[in-house]
């Protein structure tokens, strides 16, 4: 088994640009199963790079094509209207890769999609979902991971391969590989994920990585304590660095000037360890934990 | 992105939220002097009040807002409040408004909500102080009430729980109706400018029964610039004090954020570039700023950011750590390559570790260049080594 995404899963691509189309192919050439495109003029054509057909709608995907997942990749003005109309569409997961979408817009998808419909909403601004052998949906460059034990969850893309690609060096591999994201709102958090991880039979480790900023770590840290203390789970959080009151890239990653407190990376540490969860300083120290832990 | 008292005053004004008569926006001790002079002759009011214009909260205690009940007075605030320093921001610009008739003085915020993605109200009787005093002091005279997106469709708040959450805070029978009124306002002024804080502290009650922003703190999110035109007309020279560097970066679309230390830092993907920054801590090093040069990166934008980097002076040397998944390994060798043939000689080491998709054809393009200013190293911790080692030598 393996978490959201599968050998059955069945993508349909919203947003078929240049960028969508690298993807895409990319997710194609690894196995994943992408069967359709979407695009508002070019229904009833085919996606040449792909070899699958171009819909009008996500609803004449999910119809002809039997799509199950959507992967979203248009641009941050139409990311609302794009998850929305494959939620219409009956989408059980959707993954919004786009960056950058206002946080008003996201609100309210995830009121409509998640807190109402129940659907699973990955992202935006994430990297997507891999399970190594058998699926991969999003930007995450498959061949630096391979099949394995341990779930890795994380708010950020490219750290997220640094770690995996420090665990494959060690002969390491992945159940699933999620990247939730690094908006303030976005349709699935650290503890949806850690909760999958537990029910997953072959995920017998979790990472998780983090960034300054919000909450969204302790409430899983406090979680694993409560319930799957003896899983074998390692963390870091991104931006010991980080100065307060600054932005660093990540629309949710800033750690408030007179905010709430518990917002920094030391902060986040300190709480975690008092979980009982080894949180490293960088991410090599992060996969070396993990190794030690899977002696 | 955060508005000065004034902009934010102008976003409740266009937004039917009632605010003091307007004053003028002043830079020099003269224009205050004529602000003064035309609010006092004018007769619309007999004080005016001088207040610094910067974005950090406590202006009052630091001696940044005053009354001045004389054009003479105002003069000699504009002296002392201009080039104050409050919190490390220098005050370059001074809002003089006529002085309002205050009764009494509440509180009203609201703001997006991450913990809980939705709205929440904040509203007390108690204003015009810190209102994380109040809550610590006395947390029942705060109310404090959580809106999702469904409950309020459209930016609209129901006018039935505004008054509810008036009424819970205590605010005086005779401007409940009133101050409801402006809740209902301000919450569409969240939500239709995409605002992520839209805060009033004081909310006031005048002597005559009105109830206005006396204040205003607003925080615009600049993710929703596309559908605001006016977005631009909020960035006025002098006001934001930004770093040049930070500046110029926003102009140019990257995402630069200025740091105290030698190292330059260039990565993809803001969790990436916050761990390079941990790891050149970690060995010894410090950051001389945070720059994720974004997905999809193309040559072009390397060679912006590289230049970017470079012209911090502090800049000793630069660690690029790019891990490739968007961002394919040879557009970042290309843009590596044209951004060392722009920027000419150089004196600083460019110690490049890249790695993930494309990344071989990447690394194969470096070679064959031969460019005497890059060092490679394998992985992000010799890298970053090897980074402090050329900033320290």
């Amino acid at each position: 088994m393996s978490i959201f995404i599968d050998e059955n899963t069945k993508v349909v691509v919203q947003g078929i640009g240049s960028q969508g189309t690298f993807h895409a192919k990319r997710n194609q050439d690894y196995g994943t199963q992408v069967v359709a495109g979407t695009h508002p003029k070019k229904g009833g054509t085919t996606w040449d790079e792909l070899g699958v057909p171009v819909y009008t709608t996500v609803e004449e995907a999910v119809a002809e094509a039997g799509a199950n997942t959507s992967m979203v990749m248009v641009p941050a003005p139409f990311t609302k209207d794009a998850i929305l109309e494959a939620y219409d569409a009956g989408i059980q997961t959707i993954i919004a890769i786009t960056e950058g979408v206002p946080v008003h817009d996201m609100t309210e998808v995830y009121d409509k999609v998640v807190r109402e419909g129940g659907v699973r909403l990955i992202g935006p601004n994430c990297p997507g979902v891999i399970s190594p052998g058998k699926s991969n949906v999003g930007i995450i460059p498959a061949d630096i991971t391979k099949p394995g034990k341990v779930g890795l969850v994380s708010r950020s893309g490219t750290l997220t391969y640094q770690i995996m690609h420090e665990l494959a060096q060690a002969g390491i591999g992945i159940s699933t590989c999620v990247g939730i994201g690094g908006d303030p709102v976005i349709g699935t958090q650290f503890l949806d994920v850690i909760k999958a991880f537990a029910e997953d039979p072959e995920t017998e480790a979790i990472a998780f990585v983090g960034e300054i900023g919000g909450s969204e770590e302790q409430k899983a840290g406090e979680w694993i304590r409560d319930n799957i203390p003896d899983t074998p789970t390692v963390g870091y959080i991104a931006g010991f660095e980080a100065p307060e009151g600054k932005q660093m890239g990540h629309a949710g990653a800033i750690v408030k000037e007179g905010g709430p407190g518990g917002e920094s990376a030391a902060e986040k540490k300190e709480i975690l360890e008092g979980y009982g969860i080894a949180v490293a300083m960088n991410p090599s120290e992060a996969a070396r934990l993990m190794i030690q832990r899977l002696g | 992105m955060d508005l000065v008292e004034f902009q934010g005053k102008q976003l409740f004004k266009r937004n039917g939220v009632p605010v003091p008569k307007e004053g003028a926006v002043c830079r020099t001790v003269d224009e205050v002097e004529q602000a003064a002079r035309d609010i006092i002759q004018a007769g619309e009011a007999g004080m005016v009040v001088v207040k610094a214009q910067v974005k950090t909260g406590g202006r009052g205690k630091a001696g940044g807002v005053k009354l001045a009940k004389s054009v003479d007075e105002a003069r000699e605030l504009g002296e002392s409040i201009l080039g104050l320093d409050i919190k490390g921001h220098e005050v370059r610009v001074v809002y003089v408004e006529p002085a309002s008739d205050i009764a009494e003085e509440y509180y009203l915020s609201v703001m997006h909500d991450r913990v809980h993605k939705g709205y929440l109200v904040i509203c007390s009787r108690e204003g015009g102080v810190d209102i994380e005093e109040v809550n610590r002091t006395n947390p029942d005279a705060v109310v404090k009430e959580s809106i999702l997106p469904s409950e309020a469709p459209g930016g609209e708040l129901p006018r039935e729980r505004a008054e509810d959450i008036m009424s819970r805070a205590n605010i005086p029978d005779d401007v409940r109706d009133e101050a409801a009124d402006l809740l209902v306002k301000l919450f569409a002024t969240l939500v239709n400018e995409d605002a992520t804080l839209a805060e009033i502290n004081p909310l006031i009650r005048t002597e005559d029964g009105r109830v206005i922003a006396l204040d205003a703190k607003v925080s615009l999110d600049g993710n929703a610039a596309f559908r605001h035109d006016d977005y631009d007309e909020w960035k006025i020279e002098g006001i934001d004090a930004d770093d040049p560097l930070e500046a110029e970066a926003k102009e140019k679309g990257i995402q630069y954020v200025k740091l105290e230390g030698s190292v330059g830092i260039l990565g993809n993907g803001a969790g990436l570039v916050m761990a390079t920054l941990d790891v050149v801590a970690q060995h010894g090093g410090e950051a001389a700023n945070f720059l994720d040069v974004g997905g999809g990166a193309s040559a072009d934008a390397m060679a912006q950011s590289l230049g970017l980097v470079l012209k911090d002076p502090n800049v000793r040397s630069v660690f690029i750590n790019i891990f490739g998944g968007i961002t394919r390994g040879e557009e970042v060798a290309n843009g590596i390559v044209e951004a060392t043939k722009r920027l000419g000689d150089f004196p600083q080491k460019l110690v490049v570790r890249l790695d993930g998709t494309n990344a071989e054809e990447g690394r194969r393009i470096l070679d064959e260049a031969d460019l005497p200013s890059v060092v490679t190293a394998p992985t992000m911790d010799e890298a970053a080594a090897k980074a402090v080692e050329l900033a320290n030598a």
